[in-house]
């Protein structure tokens, strides 16, 4: 069954790096998976976006159509990416971030990145927190799965941090 | 091995790895700058050599020197950097030094879109230096075929002792997906003389294969290094007896060479349309046929991975076949001229093309397609 994601918000955020642990995860667990990403040319502060798709079948076309899941993790984000999703999908915000909800159905406000700030204080792990969140509400893979692909990809001083953070994400929704 | 998830750009570096290549020179572009990162990561530890340079022209002339000294080379940029670096893929022409150039499209011209994908770059890479020279020019669709891709193209430098260009864009390069890497590939071993200098060793002789065996520098060999016109000894020649013998074998060891043309078809036994497209692009032509097939039309699906030398006997040949082409390409129009050419009036060809910044979604091949039966079944 084809799933489709987009992860948005601006640049610095670390939505694609959660788009490739995401689908890491998914090939780890035999799936197939592609990713893909827009950014404009500035390092930080610009739009940002990344696509995962999964299927159990070869993925060609890499552009995500009808997004099943998106995650905006600023108002412009949100703004301009809930309107091809799927209307049975799901809109995940971070509450603070994204101060108006958009006119959708499913829509899942969690405060991540400043959960993030409280627990762990720093804003650089609302995009783990995010992730937990998209285990949570998506289901695509299992949580041990995403945890084992967090702690490849991250730094090994900021496993155990990023751990917590994951757990964080995971268990406020 | 189990499968993983990477990148196209990283699947490059692991190609260009696993082909020999021990030199990289480079300076960073997007959307090309991850296989720098990942080579700079890698050639370390295979002793190897990873060097950024002040720029992309530095960046081409210190591949072409350490080809010369006996490295398999390799160089990445996008079409700004291909740009500065051309006068050399002439010299590399001219005085037949192996080495790769990497040119992840993106939109141009000049610095364009930095970050968007595109396929502006056909003709640029075809010509893109000035001069009857010749040219090889590969181009993958995915990530594991970007690492094929590299491997050959490193061998057909090595081969042929010429500038090979790997054409990919911005949507093979950034995609990432799941992919299982051969441990083994067959690699073409850097060509060496095959008399010793008592025998009269010149460096440019051409062996059976029109290619010379020129003597890696400081091997124990005289070398003399030209971009001008030069016979066998490597010095340069004022006949245009030699300037016509030099340029014919330089274009005619890459064009009797039949075996590097390498077209991807399917569907085609029933076929009476076909679409045409390349790298990123074919991803989702690949999709639009399997739709038009589930609507009913006999298409099929052609993808050309040895862009030059040109498809012409392939594509003549299909021509013969169907009623007639789309070819889908991320650009104003390049390789159409190409397959019409080759095509030569036989069928309709049409193209569909994209120039915006986006990718095409398989509706806007499968409208050109349905447009194109429709005109030729005159329904249109």
């Amino acid at each position: 069954m084809r799933k489709q994601l987009r992860l948005s918000g601006s640049g610095g955020q670390g939505v694609i790096t959660a788009a490739i642990i995401l689908a890491e995860a998914a090939v780890s667990e035999g799936k197939q998976a592609v990713q893909s990403q827009s950014y404009g040319p500035e390092a930080r502060g610009g739009a940002s976006k990344s696509e995962v798709i999964i299927d159990d079948e070869k993925i060609y076309h890499p552009h995500v159509k009808t997004p099943d899941f998106v995650l905006a993790m600023t108002q412009k984000a949100a703004d301009k990416y809930f309107h091809d999703l799927n209307p049975e999908g799901v809109l995940i915000l971070d509450d603070d971030l994204v101060p108006q909800s958009p006119d959708f159905k499913n829509i899942i406000r969690v405060p991540i990145t400043k959960l993030a700030v409280e627990k762990l204080g720093k804003a650089l792990f609302a995009n783990i927190v995010a992730l937990g969140v998209i285990v949570k509400v998506t289901k695509l893979v299992d949580f041990d799965t995403i945890k084992k692909s967090v702690a490849r990809r991250v730094p090994p001083h900021t496993v155990e941090q990023n751990m917590t953070a994951l757990q964080l994400g995971f268990d406020a929704v | 091995m189990s499968a993983r998830l990477m990148q196209g750009n990283e699947a490059i570096a692991e190609g260009a790895l696993a082909a020999g290549v021990r030199f990289f020179g480079g300076y960073p572009i997007t959307p090309s700058t991850e296989i720098a990162e990942s080579l700079a990561k890698l050639l370390p530890k295979v002793g190897g050599t990873f060097i950024q340079m002040e720029d992309e022209i530095a960046s081409m002339g210190v591949v072409l020197g350490a080809s010369l000294a006996g490295k398999k080379v390799l160089t990445a940029s996008s079409g700004p950097g291909i740009s500065l670096k051309q006068e050399l893929i002439g010299y590399a022409s001219a005085a037949e030094i192996p080495a790769v150039i990497v040119n992840v499209q993106r939109v141009g011209p000049s610095t364009g879109q930095p970050t968007a994908p595109s396929q502006g770059d056909v003709m640029q890479a075809r010509w893109g230096t000035h001069g009857d020279h010749s040219i090889i020019v590969l181009s993958p669709w995915s990530v594991r075929e970007a690492f094929d891709v590299t491997v050959k193209a490193v061998n057909y430098a090595e081969r042929f002792r010429t500038p090979v260009i790997l054409l990919t864009d911005e949507i093979v390069g950034h995609l990432r997906e799941n992919v299982e890497l051969p441990a083994e590939v067959e690699v073409y071993p850097r060509r060496t003389p095959k008399t010793s200098r008592a025998e009269g060793y010149e460096p440019y002789t051409p062996d059976d294969d029109l290619v010379p065996n020129v003597a890696n520098f400081g091997e124990g060999y005289h070398i003399h290094v030209t971009g001008l016109i030069h016979d066998e000894t490597g010095f340069p020649s004022g006949s245009p007896k030699v300037t016509r013998e030099a340029i014919k074998r330089m274009n005619d060891k890459i064009a009797r060479a039949e075996d590097i043309i390498e077209v991807h078809q399917e569907f085609m036994d029933d076929a009476e349309f076909a679409i045409v497209s390349f790298g990123g692009t074919a991803r989702t032509a690949y999709e639009a046929v399997l739709n038009v097939r589930k609507r009913g039309f006999k298409v099929g699906f052609v993808r050309l991975v040895t862009i030059f030398p040109f498809a012409d006997k392939v594509i003549r040949k299909l021509a013969g076949k169907v009623k007639g082409l789309v070819v889908a390409e991320l650009n104003f129009g390049q390789l159409v001229n190409e397959v019409e050419r080759a095509v030569a009036g036989q069928c309709p060809v049409k193209l569909c093309a994209k120039y915006d910044m986006t990718i095409f979604e398989p509706e806007e091949i499968e409208q050109s397609i349905d447009e194109l039966i429709a005109e030729v079944n005159g329904n249109g």
